[in-house]
């Protein structure tokens, strides 16, 4: 069963076709990475995934819903690049009023302060954070109202390891309690922490498969060389 | 709705200095009138009113043109579109909180006014806090609107001439209206401001108010409200 199915999905931004009709699934209950050089098309992909993209042919299909469906609106939940939290209010008040929104309750607008590390934080006006810390507020207000399917852009840069590490656990947690996340990542070595991968290079898909059967079929090692086999064979 | 509006006001208080300025400006300019017309005393009693009934119009344009477009460069809008919140919800939160702050604006200017400075209304002074609120509104819905045409906070603040400076020269405020030449009378008639400022004119005045003030008070909530459907198509849920 795949949460998230695209099918021949075109995308014009500027002109410029970003995405040259690409199909892909994503399975439910998995942690599923985005790969690519940055201009490769991800956050255009998330954003046609969210729904909030505007497409020029194919169809993405999100939990059986067309995407962007005013069904999904609480169910998808979509964290952008660039932290997208109010920065004169405080991590409680962003969470708060992203809560009411989604009709959450305040327990769990603690649990999800601390499911990101910024409890002692949690009562700090949000420009006063460090640009990690606020990454994380911003993902915080997306584990708000249990959803289903998850849309990180990015979630980890410019967190230092041991952070990002737990991060991941928490990810794989929220997999395991039945959500399905869909990650991009620009860095390889995340790569290996995802149950599947989609490899994403100059807007169409190079590959997808789990980091094993990738590695098997290009007879590399570091995910880093298995891309570049990948470019090569292209 | 309710979400939105505590929200915005949390915001507001977080900003004092924004506060101070909001509620402390026009206090100034009210008291700056009476006196650089001290001895011409009719003047101040002719336009005090009006003025303290519009200047909510003018923050609250500057005010919410600027946390708009703070909202779209931002991607706070954007997180909220793909949440499930109504266009309607966001722009009544914005409204409400708005309103209100336009009513302690139009509370301080008031007392002062009124008390201090001696200023006399024909009409009832709760008739001039109410249109201060109600243009308050359509100057923020006119904010909305516009700060979907500005990329950054320059841009926005330069609508205030462009938008609003031109409404207020039009709207009666320094030449009546009957004394413009016909096609200025005519761009005048179309603009929401000048009935804000007939109303506010009818109730300074000593003569009675009725039934025209209630078209005007009707006129000015028409074009926020046009305004508002017009801030609401530039909320957009799907984005190139």
């Amino acid at each position: 069963m795949d949460s998230v199915v695209v099918r021949e999905l075109q995308v014009i931004r500027g002109g410029r076709r970003v995405l040259e009709g690409i199909s892909l699934g994503v399975a439910a209950g998995s942690v599923t990475g985005l790969l690519g050089p940055s201009g490769s098309g991800k956050t255009t992909l998330l954003r046609s995934v969210v729904g909030v993209q505007r497409v020029a042919a194919g169809s993405v299909a999100v939990l059986g819903l067309p995407a962007g469906s005013p069904a999904l609106r609480s169910r998808v939940a979509y964290v952008t690049q660039a932290p997208s939290v109010y920065a004169d209010l405080s991590v409680r008040e962003n969470l708060r009023y992203f809560a009411r929104i989604l009709g959450a309750g305040p327990r769990d607008v603690d649990d999800v302060i601390l499911r990101v590390f910024l409890g002692e934080f949690a009562d700090r006006v949000v420009s006063r954070l460090s640009g990690g810390q606020r990454a994380r507020v911003s993902l915080a207000t997306a584990l708000l109202g249990k959803p289903e399917l998850l849309v990180l852009d990015e979630p980890t840069v410019g967190l230092d390891p041991v952070l990002r590490r737990e991060l991941w656990t928490t990810f794989h947690t929220l997999a395991a309690d039945g959500a399905t996340l869909l990650v991009s990542s620009h860095v390889m070595d995340e790569a290996d922490r995802c149950d599947r991968l989609v490899l994403l290079r100059d807007g169409a898909v190079l590959a997808t498969g789990t980091p094993a059967e990738l590695r098997a079929r290009t007879c590399a090692d570091a995910l880093e060389d298995v891309f570049l086999r990948l470019v090569e064979a292209a | 709705m309710i979400a939105t509006a505590i929200r915005v006001l949390t915001q507001l208080r977080r900003d004092p200095r924004t506060v101070a300025l909001i509620v402390g400006v026009p206090c100034l300019l009210e008291f700056l009138l009476k006196e650089i017309f001290a001895g011409r005393p009719e003047v101040f009693q002719h336009v005090g009113a009006p003025l303290l009934g519009l200047f909510p119009f003018v923050s609250m344009f500057v005010v919410t043109s600027v946390t708009m477009l703070r909202e779209r460069t931002s991607g706070t809008l954007e997180r909220l579109m793909s949440l499930p919140l109504a266009k309607l919800d966001l722009l009544a939160g914005y409204a409400l909180a708005f309103a209100l702050a336009a009513l302690v604006q139009a509370a301080a200017v008031s007392a002062l006014a009124f008390g201090a400075l001696g200023l006399h209304v024909g009409g009832p002074r709760v008739a001039v806090a109410a249109l201060a609120v109600a243009n308050a509104t359509l100057g923020m819905a006119l904010g909305l609107f516009v700060s979907a045409f500005a990329r950054t906070e320059f841009q926005a603040v330069q609508f205030l001439p462009a938008v609003v400076f031109p409404q207020l020269l039009l709207s009666g405020l320094f030449v009546a209206r009957g004394d413009m030449a016909r096609w200025l009378r005519a761009i005048s008639d179309a603009l929401p401001l000048s009935y804000a400022y007939d109303a506010l004119a009818r109730v300074a005045g000593d003569g009675p108010y009725g039934g025209w003030f209630a078209a005007d008070l009707a006129v000015t909530i028409g074009g926020a409200l046009l305004a508002l459907a017009a801030g609401a198509a530039t909320l957009r849920r799907r984005t190139a």
